[in-house]
């Protein structure tokens, strides 16, 4: 080729590279270059550099969107089979919605996947199995459930501080209501029991042994009491003036951390990393962990998929696997807080006896290792997302004032049976 | 003479086809990126067709249609576009004549007056949105404070529909309003002054210059910046989606109260993955866009002089 011929399609290579967006490929240097969809703190960052150094050939980068955004262009791309993640995070929100085309991801169960079985909670790894046993998904954390509270906030509206004699509050939804209506009378301006009504009715939906779908994938959740009986107690509460009325996660929602509007958030694991970015270091030793209402239960937790369409497949599942080991969760729970899915580390001891600094050095690791093994996972349907965003909608009608409690419950039954 | 025929033939090709070749790149950039997505948007709008399972598609006709005309949040969803044009579209002519009309003065710097009124229209409009969504705040917002100073009380701007409409229609005014005051401005600068002298001479105060003489003769520019507008305020989306961020962003608002159109085309499309029911939204919003536009046209072309 002539030199002008060579730049003029080196030119128009560059423009097809471009074109085609952020798909990964090689780097230069022949490393492999993968990169990996998350959103919200995965707490990876440490690891990636980690086996970066162990594995020269491997340049990770990483790309992090909001909850919502990332499934939403998740779904975009694998419609048109590009612009994905080598390695992309799923929410077991909308796993069920995922597994439902196993095809657009790789089977691990023909990747040697089938052999790491054993390392999940067995109800985790049934999470990502599709219905014909393809198995579309690594698990990485598990959400575990637990209250975290302002221990100054308490106090001062003369309620314990001390997180047993708190707990010793609350044994069940009903209590943690009426030790809200306490804390009320007394509390500053500004500052309600609880950050909003979604969240809390979410661990409570998460604590009941049936969800919003029965086992044949049929919404009941119009004919589940559980959920009905949590919902008419949040809307009390609610109505009672408990509720900062901020939905979670959400901007304002994270500006109650910083402002101190509210003196209890229902607290996943996960939860725990976001309150530390958001109340910042001057609030260290305000917040504190206590066990749930009602026992054990689940709220999130998330795998790693490896979409088909990637170009590095081989690479990216040694990867998913690597970063979803017990070794490394055991890293992720220390680092940020995410509670392994990995029942081996349950037992321990670096992780039993972790203590967390930043929530006056609550125990959160036999906290979470305790509430993980009690735990009864809930079946959860196609669509489980989409209904737990529309009964936070239908709460935030009622905060709004825009409809009563059982108008707005049966605009949501009537919404998610459509 | 063979040769002298060969290239009187190869010219007369040259000057009948050659034309065709320049127009060539638009015609087919418009196909690509044009005609082509709006055809496969009607054809995906008859099946029945799961977003991420293109394979499972089947042709339903025109289902999707009959269900949508059915649906009452579609219904909910055209009369929120509807009042956010009205909200946006008439405030922003009407405050781009009025700027046009300070900037068509002589002032000092006015170039940089005039630089500064498309500051807000190249601003991203995520940017914008999220920083009007922090003023409109409940608890904290600039606006709430603000009007907390005048004894008002706390409005929950994302939850009442007046309210969510209004502050929307804040932001898209703020960011067009500067954008058709220039287009205005240019074509304020071509009127003859002798319009004006006359006028004045007739004892005209400014007041009827500017409403007799100033308005009627940019008839024009008034009709393509309302059409412009019109497309524009019809398809909304990147607003009301980011006026209230999480998970249920795209159902804007807790019941719905400021979720356009294009949002429920969004929400169908990539929350509940119905690409074919999403794509039948798209083509009724095209059809009740082009209707819209029609009426502003009409209305605007009745400005005339007296």
């Amino acid at each position: 080729m002539r030199p002008k011929a060579l730049a003029l399609g080196c030119a128009a290579l560059a423009a097809a590279v471009v074109l085609s967006g952020c798909g990964s490929g090689t780097a230069s240097g022949g490393k492999t270059k993968l990169t990996i969809g998350l959103f919200g703190n995965f707490g990876y960052a440490e690891l990636f550099k980690e086996y970066m150094a162990a594995h020269p050939d491997v340049e990770i980068s990483d790309r992090t969107a909001s909850y919502s955004d990332h499934h939403k262009n998740l779904a975009a791309h694998l419609a048109t089979s590009s612009g994905n993640a080598d390695i992309e995070a799923v929410d077991t929100g909308y796993i069920n919605q995922f597994k439902a085309t196993p095809d657009k991801f790789v089977d691990f169960n023909t990747k040697g996947g089938e052999q790491l079985k054993d390392r999940w909670l067995p109800w985790k790894w049934e999470g990502s199995l599709s219905k014909d046993g393809k198995q579309i998904g690594y698990g990485t954390d598990v959400g575990g459930l637990a209250i975290c509270y302002r221990r100054d906030l308490l106090q001062n509206a003369g309620l314990p501080a001390d997180r047993d004699q708190v707990a010793a509050l609350w044994p069940t939804w009903k209590d943690f209501m009426a030790a809200g209506k306490k804390f009320q009378e007394k509390a500053p301006e500004g500052v309600k029991w609880f950050d909003g009504g979604p969240s809390v009715l979410n661990a409570i939906v998460g604590q009941t042994p049936v969800g919003y779908y029965d086992k044949s994938d049929k919404i009941i959740v119009g004919e589940n009491k559980d959920i009905k009986d949590g919902w008419d107690l949040v809307v009390d509460g609610v109505n009672s003036g408990l509720s900062s009325k901020l939905l979670y996660s959400t901007p304002v929602w994270n500006t109650g951390f910083k402002q101190g509007q509210f003196a209890t958030v229902t607290c996943p694991a996960w939860q725990m990393a976001k309150i530390k970015d958001q109340a910042g270091p001057e609030a260290a030793g305000k917040w504190d962990v206590t066990s749930v209402p009602g026992g054990g239960g689940n709220w999130g937790g998330s795998y790693l998929t490896v979409p088909k369409s990637g170009k590095n497949i081989d690479k990216a599942v040694e990867l998913a696997a690597w970063l979803t080991a017990p070794e490394q969760q055991a890293k992720v729970f220390k680092s940020a807080g995410l509670l392994p899915s990995t029942p081996k580390l349950y037992e321990d001891p670096a992780i039993v006896d972790y203590k967390n600094p930043y929530f006056n050095d609550a125990p959160i690791g036999k906290l979470f290792t305790d509430a993980a093994k009690k735990l009864n996972p809930q079946y959860q349907g196609p669509k489980a997302g989409d209904i737990q965003t529309a009964i936070g909608s239908a709460m935030q009608r009622v905060e709004q004032g825009k409809q009563n409690g059982e108008e707005s419950w049966n605009q949501f039954v009537a919404d998610v049976q459509k | 003479m063979a040769v002298i025929d060969k290239t009187t033939r190869r010219h007369r090709w040259d000057t009948r086809f050659a034309p065709y070749g320049y127009v060539a790149p638009y015609f087919l950039i418009f196909g690509v990126f044009g005609l082509f997505p709006l055809l496969y948007t009607v054809w995906v709008s008859l099946q029945q067709r799961n977003l991420i399972d293109a394979d499972a598609a089947r042709f339903v006709w025109f289902a999707n249609y009959a269900q949508l005309l059915a649906d009452p949040y579609f219904w909910n969803a055209m009369g929120n576009t509807l009042s956010l044009w009205l909200l946006t579209t008439v405030p922003q002519i009407l405050l781009a004549l009025w700027i046009a009309q300070l900037l068509n003065r002589k002032v000092r710097t006015r170039t940089l007056f005039r630089m500064g009124v498309i500051l807000p229209n190249i601003t991203s409009v995520a940017a914008v949105t999220i920083i009007f969504a922090q003023l409109f705040g409940r608890d904290f917002g600039l606006i709430n404070w603000s009007l907390g100073l005048f004894g008002a009380g706390q409005i929950d701007w994302q939850a009442g529909t007046a309210s969510s409409h209004i502050a929307i229609a804040v932001m898209v005014v703020w960011r067009w309003s500067g954008y058709h005051a220039l287009i205005f401005l240019a074509s304020m600068q071509a009127i003859p002054s002798s319009l004006y002298e006359a006028a004045t001479l007739d004892g005209a105060n400014g007041r009827q210059q500017f409403w007799r003489i100033t308005v009627p003769l940019l008839r024009p520019q008034i009709i393509f910046s309302t059409i412009i507008a019109t497309t524009g305020n019809m398809r909304l989306l990147a607003e009301p989606l980011l006026f209230n961020p999480g998970a249920a962003a795209a159902t804007g608002g807790s019941d719905r109260q400021f979720q356009t159109a294009a949002l429920y085309l969004y929400e169908q499309g990539f929350t509940k993955y119905e690409f074919g029911y999403s794509s039948a939204i798209a083509v009724v919003l095209a059809i009740a866009t082009v209707i819209v536009a029609g009426l502003g046209y009409f209305v605007t072309k009745r400005i005339r002089t007296e």
